[in-house]
């Protein structure tokens, strides 16, 4: 005889049907757009030797047997560098559709796992991509012509302060005067203020009313792997970095850039991340060294974005908690 | 002393801010694709019921506050405070004006209450949703009225005054939302 036991497991999707048939659709009009506009669906591996340098980033790293032995491999949190070296390889336009992971991210939009769009386009700079992407939100969920603005311009506008001028001093009083208390800010970067701010402050109001808004040119310190545009004192405009972010209804939805493709630059600015890494007590990671041998190989001049497809189809159906469009979320996947 | 990390923050966790003990309300992940990350909370001061706005950077630990609820049944007043008991032991814990707060216009001998303790000391009473109080004052009733039409002031058993339908009348036991302090029902006894 055995016994029957009803179980409390909690077996059930995070999402409801309705909304896994929704993505399945999602799925299909972007491979659709990209289709008809000559892009290559590519599939790069999820494992990789290099994990990703930037501070801010946490690769998740498992143990492989392989017939070289045991090694150590990242998962990745963004398919970036091994589509880079496809493009090195003469690939042309290309986009994918895969997982990405990032440890110690959780939250009503966050999942450790997720879901990555991403495609490059050799030829364009950023704005040429922006306007791809406003193609695509337009075919996707139907919203009108982005609005465009400048990190500067806006960060101007809602904290009347020059991002690329103000001193973490000024940036700490900015905060005190709107009353945003912050622990653990007395060793903060300039950096961390800007973002602390942008945040709280800023992002919000973005893409509202159904609208996107495209944030373009970035302080250089958040170049990240985007190309700097140097000073131009007659104009009295600052260097940026020739990057651009995605917002709807205040949700940052894509991340793109006008591609980084020095690849001495690149050395060093994965070497400076190293640094900041060491500096703050982070483990340090493997460069990818074959990312910097395909950029001196060449990937001419191209720019790319990434865009969450959760966070994407959480705004098509108007879905609040990324749990809400996940099969399985990470507390019950 | 126990700590919790940014990570382990959500809501209901109690915690102690500039002193005071706090439970969070919220908890939001904030995290740029390209930055730091940071956890925005929404607390409430457990003394004083304040709401307040605070983040913290991601891997920010606070100090764990030593509270819990327990279920207790109210015994008596006297000049100084409300005393409670807790069945299942007998320990007895006497709740100041502050830390009953609108619980003293709802609440009667033998009712029970969530007691909220911080360091073995009451500091807050809730009451439950519901209560069934008699009604000791109010207008003579009009009998013909029950459609609900119009309201009138009526003093309840312990001392709190609410608006009630016209044709309610002295001690007759009505049912009260405790949290909005609005008539539901007569009480079906």
């Amino acid at each position: 005889m055995t016994t029957v036991r009803r179980s409390t497991v909690t077996w059930r999707p995070s999402a409801d049907l309705e909304t896994l048939r929704q993505r399945s659709r999602l799925y299909a009009e972007i491979r659709s757009f990209f289709e008809a506009r000559g892009v290559l669906e590519v599939e790069t591996p999820l494992l990789a030797a290099a994990a990703a340098t930037d501070l801010h980033l946490h690769s998740l790293s498992c143990r492989v047997s392989l017939a070289s032995g045991q090694r150590p491999l990242f998962l990745q949190t963004s398919p970036e560098f091994a589509m880079k070296r496809l493009l090195a390889a003469g690939s042309g336009p290309i986009f994918q559709i895969c997982k990405a992971f990032r440890d110690a991210e959780q939250g009503s939009r966050h999942n450790p796992e997720f879901t990555m769009l991403e495609w490059y386009r050799p030829g364009f700079d950023h704005h040429q991509l922006m306007d791809e992407m406003d193609a695509l939100l337009a075919a996707v969920l139907g919203t009108p012509a982005a609005r465009r603005q400048t990190y500067g311009q806006l960060f101007a506008q809602h904290l009347k302060l020059d991002p690329h001028s103000a001193t973490p001093h000024d940036l700490a009083r900015r905060a005190a005067e709107i009353e945003l208390r912050a622990q653990g800010m007395e060793t903060a970067s300039r950096d961390d203020w800007l973002h602390l701010l942008w945040s709280h402050a800023v992002e919000p109001a973005l893409g509202s009313g159904g609208r996107p808004t495209f944030v373009f040119d970035f302080p250089a310190s958040q170049a990240a792997l985007a190309r700097l545009r140097p000073a131009a004192p007659e104009t009295g405009q600052a260097a940026v970095a020739e990057r651009f972010e995605v917002y709807l209804n205040g949700v940052e939805l894509a991340n793109g850039f006008h591609e980084l493709a020095d690849a001495e630059e690149q050395r060093r600015r994965f070497m400076a991340d190293l640094e900041a890494r060491r500096a703050s007590g982070r483990p340090a990671v493997p460069l990818d060294e074959r990312l910097l041998a395909a950029l001196e190989a060449g990937i001419g001049d191209c720019a790319g974005v990434a865009m969450g497809l959760d966070r994407l189809l959480m705004l098509r159906l108007g879905v609040d908690n990324i749990a809400g469009v996940l099969a399985f979320a990470v507390d019950r996947a | 002393m126990a700590t919790y990390n940014t990570s382990q923050f959500k809501s209901g966790l109690k915690v102690m801010l500039d002193n005071d003990p706090c439970s969070i309300i919220e908890n939001q992940f904030v995290k740029p694709g390209k930055g730091q990350a940071f956890s925005r909370v929404k607390l409430r001061n457990l003394i004083n019921g304040r709401v307040m706005d605070k983040t913290f950077k991601s891997g920010e630990t606070i100090e764990a506050a030593d509270v819990h609820e327990t279920s207790m049944q109210y015994l008596y007043k006297d000049v100084d405070a409300w005393h409670f008991m807790v069945p299942d032991t007998y320990e007895q814990h006497a709740v100041g004006e502050e830390a009953m707060g609108d619980a003293v216009k709802w609440i009667k001998e033998e009712e029970f209450c969530d007691i909220t303790l911080w360091n073995g000391q009451a500091i807050s009473v809730t009451v439950p949703n519901f209560v069934n109080l008699k009604v000791t004052d109010t207008d003579p009733g009009l009998k013909g009225d029950t459609s609900g039409g119009g309201s009138k002031a009526a003093t309840l058993e312990t001392g709190a005054v609410i608006r009630v339908p016209l044709f309610i009348g002295i001690d007759e036991v009505i049912r009260v939302d405790t949290r909005t302090g609005d008539y539901q029902s007569r009480a079906k006894e």
